[in-house]
């Protein structure tokens, strides 16, 4: 059965403020906190891209699996950031990790579970002795439109998943996938910020989606919500995935350690790989944890991880997620655009 | 700055990762790689070697004045690096809010160096991180 070999995570280590962000426009920093439950967003370099946050998160978990990478036989990376609109990002990270020539790679998108489709990839290609192991990556750079309510989470980060079947530190024992046409959030081809539904964007998108998975996979396994130590739900912003976790019956505890968006934002495919690489720095074995990933457009992929004893041998050398988050540099707004190049020079 | 996707191309595997050479007689390590040993000379047995990427900062400089290519970057600190393996490499240090010293240990990271305008490749490349 396929598990988790190894993984990394990377945040960019710059953040701005609600209150930076409200400042500009004239907007109640507290309202915006309570209502999104997020109170600070990470920001990427100016040198940093979907592309080197999928390499660094890459690097660090063919670092912590201690495999050949040589033995990589599939690289997918999931991003609606892709820094070329032509020209694979995982051809990039590959090259980084020193993987190849001899294997596959395409770039995925499929809005925040491009990620999490490439774990579902990566696993059929595993199980099926197609190739040793396969490494599934969420990274994005994603952006608001300045003075767009999405500007207050739209944030970086990502998170690289290596599947194999040897020495794994959690097998995927079940996945379940939920998908449906749904136009709650889009971006054309050549624009630079994205558009979406407004109030469409919850009942008909986010929960219907995540609870169908999520419904879909506790009849598969016959497990009940009170059976996992940990839950990790999507999270475009702190509110939808504690209420998600309440209308699935899920407590408060168990989705504590993969909520990461209220301190770094909505990193869009990384957000759940992200909490899910936060689950695993402290999981022991033993411990089950499900999880249910949501990508606008709109599909959700669930799956349930059985924690194995090989995790305590690899867990030195994880980057701690919370550690990483931790670990910070203010900016304020006009560095903010700076930053993001929405300042031209020339 | 505009590049040729050919040169950029055949440096990749130095500019991602390091990747060196190494004089398996003589034990003497080149970044970048040398066709003939320093020591060795006719009798030179070099191999491709990759530098873990840890060393430290031998000397720095901040640059407020940089060329056209890394105007918007400014400013911007270039390290010569002494690294783990013994090559010395100038490069960019990565500003993580961390004072840049004589002694500093960094690491490398892969980062964007520069893009050809809006249209043209990007062009990425190590930089060093003060650990
Ligand atoms: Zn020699």
């Amino acid at each position: 059965m396929a598990g988790i070999v190894g993984y990394g995570a990377y945040v960019p280590m710059y953040r701005i403020k609600v209150e930076e962000i409200a400042r500009i426009w004239h907007e109640s920093a507290d309202q915006i906190k309570n209502g999104l439950g997020v109170k600070e967003k990470s920001v990427p370099g100016r040198d940093e891209d979907a592309a080197t946050i999928a390499a660094e998160a890459a690097r660090r978990a063919v670092f912590y699996a201690g495999i050949d990478s040589q033995e990589i036989g599939a690289v997918y990376v999931g991003s609606e950031s892709h820094p070329y609109a032509v020209k694979p990002t995982a051809a990039t990270v590959a090259q980084a990790i020193g993987a190849g020539p001899n294997m596959t790679a395409a770039d995925l998108e499929f809005a925040c579970k491009a990620g999490t489709a490439a774990v579902q990839m990566v696993m059929g290609m595993v199980d099926s002795g197609m190739i040793k192991y396969g490494m599934a990556i969420g990274a994005d750079t994603s952006q608001g439109k300045p003075g767009d309510a999405l500007e207050y989470t739209a944030s970086a980060g990502g998170a690289a998943f290596i599947i194999g079947k040897k020495d794994t530190i959690a097998d995927i024992i079940a996945t379940t996938s939920y998908t449906t046409d749904t136009p709650d959030f889009w971006r054309r081809e050549g624009i630079g910020f994205p558009s979406h539904g407004g109030r469409f964007t919850g009942e008909h998108a986010y929960f219907k989606h995540t609870i169908g998975a999520t419904k879909q996979m506790l009849e598969k396994t016959g497990m009940k919500p009170g059976d996992f130590d940990y839950a990790v739900f999507h999270q475009p912003n702190g509110k939808f995935p504690t209420n998600v976790a309440e209308m699935l019956g899920f407590k408060p505890e168990q989705i504590k350690q993969g909520l990461i968006t209220p301190t770094i934002g909505n990193t869009y495919s990384g957000a759940s790989m992200i909490g899910l690489a936060a689950v695993l720095d402290e999981a022991k074995p033993g411990n089950k944890i499900l999880v249910t990933s949501f990508g606008s457009g709109a599909g959700s992929d669930s799956f349930v991880l059985d924690v194995k004893d090989g995790i305590d041998h690899k867990r030195h050398k994880a980057r701690k997620v919370w550690e990483m988050i931790a670990n910070k540099m203010y900016i304020d707004y006009a560095i903010y655009l700076k930053t993001r190049g929405t300042i031209k020079l020339k | 700055m505009e590049t040729a996707p050919a040169s950029s191309w055949r440096r990749q595997n130095a500019s991602y990762n390091l990747v060196g050479n190494k004089c398996e007689k003589c034990g003497a390590v080149y970044f970048p790689s040398r066709i003939i040993c320093k020591n060795c000379g006719r009798e030179s047995k070099l191999r491709e070697h990759k530098l873990s990427g840890d060393g430290e900062v031998y000397s720095y400089t901040k640059i407020t004045a940089p060329s056209d290519t890394f105007k918007d970057d400014a400013p911007y600190t270039i390290g010569m690096i002494k690294t783990a393996e013994g090559p010395f490499i100038e490069g960019h240090v990565v500003d993580n809010g961390k004072d840049v010293k004589i002694g500093a240990k960094v690491r490398t990271v892969l980062r964007r160096m520069y893009a050809d305008g809006e249209e043209g490749l990007i062009h990425y490349h190590y930089k060093f991180e003060l650990i």
